[in-house]
């Protein structure tokens, strides 16, 4: 009982990192229905961009929760003009044309950011600065936690609801809303389509990059291709839970997190790739817009 | 008797420019040359799927590797056995060979065929990007499978098999894969694939059984990407479940988007074109993959309809200009 707990626990926070990446993915399809392929090298960007601030200010040497929120919070910022230069250059070119071939320049600028990737920062795993040096708090029952468990869970938490007031309450998120519903009919309200996609894109990104340093807290090995199997998962989670849908991809990321570590705890670790898979095709079967997604009829 | 004429010819021609090019070409050459052939049956018969139906499939290296792995699997328990007993009775290399290699082939192509079945069957109730998805998901699925099976090597790698591909096979292969997808198109049953990818709803109206013909594609297309897998696992004679991760998918989906689609000879071209590019890259070293996704990301904005469109290019026409019609 007791394992089966801890397997949990690790599973929600694995999940709620699932969660985080899952969200940009859900956000950019719910508005440009544009699967964007290179989210989870934003991913690995922002891990990178923790790394370079983390040992630019000295944050493993001198570990304080300052430093290691700077580390986090100049990792966002850098992404999310990442996000923004991806989407200027690269999409909104491509928008007037067709989903494919938005897709294959998606895929072009994964390729380019992973190989960019290796140019830049080497082929080989960097370590990631023990930025807050790691303890196990016990729960009782058996189960203990880490206090980078519990980092990763708060500041998940945070961002997400950070993230629902953003689009429920404020108007830039309700102008989202609206592209999303009806690009065109959002444009005739006076909404700016283009600046609530730049927008949404940087939202997005900073996700991944929290999500990246996040992760590098509990597995500092660091690598260009890190965000190749991160992204596509995640982007299963946004599907998971129906894709376009902001709860759904939370909901998706718990599921494939918890479902994961599972696997690799009671079956075999060498099938942890396969779940995420499996999941989804069942998943889709029963129900084929996803758990949290809406059946819409087609229209002639 | 035309048709057998034509065949015969070609059969000549592949037979003569396989005793020739290597003479011609360096080792190398060959290999590039070898795979731009299985680049072209890889990405039109993808083409089948994506460009002619209008079904969105990224899992095609998954279909391929079935195709490798049984086929090679295949040559090694029982091929190899029937090409010695049929050289000991006299029969020369080249023809035993190649008996086993087409047998080999035909089964991975069957097997992938079968799985392409199963795998079309949700594409009845999945649309799009969920579609999509699904396919990825199974050419991951796939591969996680051979990693963990000790039968075909799992992660070291499938070793040994006979190299028996040699240019005629690659060739032949490659003029069955295009003239298939050639009459495919001009026929009724590409008609419905044609009208499934521009509405489909409307082609349900008009009679068309929209569900047994992107099935049919699914099942053609994974068909040929098997028979694409076979010759791959029969020229390298060495076979690895990374050679069939989900980049091997994109690079596919990359050259039919690249060459616009439902255009046959787009393929063709985008799949030399993109087999070549980062050979010929080669020298600029640590630069060439960040070249490569650059001119891909370039070439989608500046001909988002692919190189040819959804036209084909026709050489004939030259010809025809040529030579005045008789009367």
């Amino acid at each position: 009982m007791s394992e089966f707990l801890q397997q949990l626990v690790n599973g929600i926070t694995w999940g709620s990192v699932y969660a985080l990446i899952a969200l940009g993915y859900t956000m950019v399809y719910g508005i440009l229905r544009l699967i964007n392929f290179a989210h989870g090298d934003v991913y690995m960007l922002g891990a990178f961009f923790g790394y370079f601030t983390a040992r630019f200010i000295g944050a493993a040497e001198h570990p304080n929760p300052f430093r290691a929120l700077l580390v986090l919070m100049s990792s966002m910022i850098a992404c999310g003009l990442v996000g923004i230069v991806i989407e200027r250059f690269a999409y909104k070119p491509v928008r007037r044309s067709s989903r494919l071939s938005a897709l294959i320049t998606a895929i072009g600028v994964s390729l380019l950011l992973e190989n960019g990737g290796i140019l830049l920062f080497g082929p080989d795993p960097k370590f990631f600065p023990q930025i807050i040096p790691a303890q196990n708090i016990a729960l009782g029952l058996g189960v203990t936690i880490s206090n980078q468990q519990v980092i990763i869970l708060t500041v998940s938490l945070v961002l997400m609801f950070m993230l629902r007031f953003i689009v429920t309450r404020t108007r830039t998120g309700k102008a989202m809303q609206a592209v999303s519903f009806n690009p065109t009919a959002a444009a005739l309200m006076g909404i700016s389509v283009d600046r609530i996609i730049t927008f949404t894109f940087m939202i997005g990104s900073m996700l991944a990059a929290a999500a990246g340093v996040l992760v590098a807290l509990q597995n500092p090995k660091i690598e260009p291709l890190m965000g190749i199997m991160p992204g596509l998962k995640a982007f299963v989670a946004a599907v998971l839970g129906g894709i376009g849908n902001i709860p759904g991809a939370v909901l998706g990321g718990l599921v494939m997190g918890i479902a994961e570590v599972l696997v690799v705890g009671y079956v075999s670790p060498t099938y942890r790739d396969a779940i995420a898979f499996v999941l989804l095709i069942v998943i889709l079967l029963v129900r084929p817009a996803g758990i949290l997604g809406r059946q819409t009829a087609e229209k002639v | 008797m035309r048709q057998l004429l034509i065949a015969a010819l070609v059969l000549g021609v592949l037979l003569g420019l396989d005793v020739l090019l290597p003479h011609f070409l360096n080792p190398y050459l060959m290999r590039v040359l070898m795979l731009c052939g299985i680049s072209v049956i890889l990405a039109v018969s993808l083409n089948l799927i994506n460009g002619f139906t209008g079904q969105f499939s990224i899992g095609h290296a998954g279909f391929m590797a079935i195709g490798a792995y049984g086929s090679a699997m295949f040559s090694l328990e029982i091929g190899m056995g029937w090409v010695k007993a049929m050289e000991a009775s006299g029969a020369p290399p080249a023809v035993a060979e190649g008996a086993a290699l087409l047998i080999a082939l035909l089964i991975g192509g069957l097997l992938a065929a079968i799985a392409g079945y199963l795998v079309g069957l949700p594409s009845l109730r999945l649309r799009g990007d969920y579609l999509a998805i699904v396919t990825l998901g199974f050419g991951e699925i796939i591969r996680v499978i051979i990693t963990n099976v000790d039968a075909v090597g799992a992660a070291r790698g499938l070793p040994g098999i006979p190299a028996w591909a040699n240019f005629f096979w690659v060739g032949l292969w490659v003029v069955i894969m295009v003239v298939v997808a050639a009459r495919i198109a001009h026929s009724t049953h590409g008609r419905a694939l044609f009208a499934i990818r521009d509405d489909e709803v409307a082609a349900e109206a008009l009679g068309v059984d929209t569900t047994r013909y992107k099935v049919l594609a699914f099942v053609i297309g994974s068909f040929f990407a098997g028979i694409a897998g076979g010759l791959f696992a029969h020229y390298n004679a060495y076979l690895h479940p990374n050679s069939f991760t989900f980049l091997k998918s994109i690079e596919v989906i990359a050259m039919v988007v690249l060459g616009g689609l439902g255009s046959i000879t787009g393929s063709i071209l985008a799949a030399i074109l993109l087999t070549v590019l980062p050979e010929a890259l080669r020298s600029a070293q640590e630069l060439r993959m960040v070249l490569y996704s650059l001119m891909l990301i370039i070439l989608m904005i500046t001909r988002p309809g692919g190189l040819l469109g959804s036209r084909e290019l026709d050489l004939g026409r030259l010809f025809r200009r040529r030579s005045p019609e008789r009367a």
